[in-house]
């Protein structure tokens, strides 16, 4: 028997469940922005994306070479004080996201996508291949985080992509194992065993039947990691293996500067810890009401 | 349950070897020269020589990996590079002020987690439970060095109602060591509150919807009996699981606390090793960490098998 399906065919059957996606997508995004928790985080996020952006053009003062005098309380003249050099802090810390806010993504995003890819194998192909990589992945849950980022960055001597690589590959038996429990409960049904029966590749399946269906829990995941590279790229900073002077960091600067709050000079370090407060309190926020809407 | 607890020793056995493995690549097979990482880009090439010799760092990797596997089932985690000294024996001591610590954060947030879960549980979807919801993902965002900081400036410094150090004086009895670690368990309490109170909020509503949680309302009994003799054992199953997972998490927390504080325990030994570089020494705090959260959760899935027949029955056969 010879089925023949012309492109006109595929077309018109694929444009329907289409437009029909895109009014759900339409829809998820309505219910979205009406949450309060939501719309905050993404007002705070996109905050601080614009004065990482604009930078210079909109700091009070230049954030890197205008030195007044040092540890100035907060005033009129500058809002939340001088740092130890004599700068303005208020400047420093609206420029202070930029590292954080190209590093963290990236980390997140190579952890998503060698997750995703690790977990779509573990899950489908079960058997053995899904026992042995199991347990190279319960392996690395069981390492401490931060302290086996800061062995690699000592051994390897810190730098932007090694900063991304190490979070990344930390990030990715994690991933994986959420996207392998999607996938678990994916391979089950019908349409799976349909295509199977029609004689497609796994490849196939995976990237083009399954994939699509585990897309909303990998997106979940990202902004979740997103969330968890900023945590430890700014613990990382604290902790001096991070990201590296002069940058003006926010974790890089409460480490420089934390040593003077006992003798109470607290404004260089609280500011800049309010703004990761901030950042990572923003991001969960959209993390946790596109978790509770996806799973609506 | 006797087969239950062997299956499970032995799988933690493949995954310590395994996590071992893992920490032996980044240590000793990622950086190409050790002498040369210690010493510097211009250091003299003799002087590398001499120190990898030193090391025994210049044998080949197969060698080195046997022998660092045959150390860890004896205990010998090598020498310090620094110290010359071993080091489980000063990472021992470490940890030990380091669970002071980190035993008094759990005191504190196990208990008001549990009952900020239930007490959100119970009030689903009302704005008791939004609240307790919202501060959990809140306080489990921010990073400890965040809340640490914060705390030593409105606690510390503006209020003066702590100490900000939090090594107590010597001799120091055990009110007034506890009085100098409050701000730092506070600090990591903080961050685990957010994940234990939300896992025993969902815990609990799973059980409230299921069926014989309904059967036990409708046969009459109060909510705090049917609490007490029905709910609690399964609703708190993914609450021990995640106290478990979040022991290992706590140890990597702590280096950050410690740093704040400036607290002698095994945060700021792992800190000074990376400062020197001594390698041996933070691949030992990696791995006993390892081993530490690997315990925890053996002992949590003997205590959810405890809880739960079905799983320790499902597991035996």
């Amino acid at each position: 028997m010879d089925v023949t399906v012309t492109p006109e065919d595929v077309l018109s059957q694929a444009s329907a469940p289409n437009s029909e996606r895109a009014k759900a997508r339409r829809e998820t995004i309505r219910v979205l922005i009406r949450r309060p928790a939501f719309f905050i985080g993404v007002v705070i996020m996109v905050g601080w994306i614009v004065t990482a952006i604009l930078g210079q053009r909109i700091t009070p003062y230049d954030p890197f070479n205008d030195f007044d005098t040092g540890q100035l309380p907060p005033s009129l003249t500058h809002l939340m004080g001088t740092d130890r050099l004599g700068r303005d802090v208020l400047s420093r810390v609206m420029v202070g996201s930029r590292d954080v806010l190209i590093i963290a993504p990236l980390a997140a995003l190579l952890g998503v996508v060698a997750g995703t890819l690790l977990g779509l194998v573990m899950g489908y192909y079960h058997g053995v291949v899904d026992d042995v990589i199991s347990r190279v992945v319960e392996a690395f849950l069981a390492l401490p985080v931060i302290l086996v980022a800061l062995l690699t960055l000592v051994v390897l001597g810190t730098s932007p992509i090694v900063v991304i690589s190490v979070v990344g590959i930390l990030f990715t038996p994690i991933v994986a194992r959420t996207v392998r429990s999607a996938v678990l409960s994916e391979r089950q049904l019908d349409y799976v065993t349909a295509a199977k029966l029609r004689g497609e590749s796994g490849p196939f399946i995976l990237s083009r039947e399954i994939f699509p269906n585990v897309v909303g829990p990998t997106v979940v995941e990202l902004t979740v990691r997103f969330g968890y590279a900023i945590f430890t790229v700014a613990t990382l900073s604290f902790l001096g293996v991070g990201i590296q002077p002069p940058s003006p960091d926010w974790g890089l600067t409460v480490s420089q500067e934390y040593n003077n709050m006992i003798s109470g000079v607290w404004w260089p370090t609280l500011f800049p810890a309010l703004a990761i407060a901030s950042m990572v309190i923003a991001v969960n926020l959209i993390a946790d009401s596109l978790q509770s809407v996806m799973s609506e | 349950m006797g087969r239950y607890i062997g299956r499970r020793l032995l799988l933690s056995l493949v995954t310590l070897w395994l996590l071992a493995t893992i920490v032996f690549i980044i240590a000793n097979v990622l950086p190409n020269d050790i002498g040369r990482t210690i010493l510097g880009p211009f250091a003299p090439q003799e002087s590398v020589d001499a120190l990898n010799e030193k090391l025994g760092t210049n044998r080949p990797i197969l060698v080195q990996y046997v022998d660092s596997m045959f150390g860890i089932v004896t205990l010998d985690f090598g020498d310090s590079y620094i110290t010359s000294q071993p080091v489980l024996p000063q990472l021992v001591d470490a940890i030990g002020r380091s669970s002071k610590l980190a035993g008094l954060a759990l005191l504190i947030t196990i208990p008001l987690a549990i009952v900020a879960g239930l007490f959100a549980a119970r009030r689903r979807d009302r704005p008791a439970d939004r609240a307790i919801v919202l501060l959990g993902v809140t306080s489990s965002s921010i990073p400890e060095f965040v809340t640490g900081t914060i705390l030593v400036v409105v606690v510390g410094v503006h209020f003066h109602l702590l100490p900000v150090l939090a090594t107590p004086p010597p001799g120091a009895d055990v009110p007034t060591q506890i009085r100098y670690l409050l701000m730092p368990a506070t600090a990591m309490a903080i961050v685990y509150f957010g994940y234990i109170a939300r896992m025993t909020r969902a815990g609990t509503i799973d059980v409230l919807q299921s069926d014989y949680a309904r059967t036990a309302t409708m046969k009459g009994l109060t909510t705090s009996q049917m609490m007490r003799h029905h709910v609690l054992r399964n609703a708190l199953i993914p609450t021990v699981a995640v106290i478990a997972v979040q022991i290992g998490y706590l140890f990597g927390g702590i280096i950050a606390v410690e740093k704040i504080f400036n607290y002698n325990g095994m945060g700021q030994t792992m800190l000074f090793a990376a400062q020197r570089k001594d390698i041996p020494m933070l691949t030992a705090g990696a791995i006993v960490i390892g081993i530490v959260y690997m315990l925890a959760t053996l002992g949590a899935d003997l205590i959810i098998a405890w809880m739960n027949p079905r799983i320790r029955l499902d597991a035996e056969r």
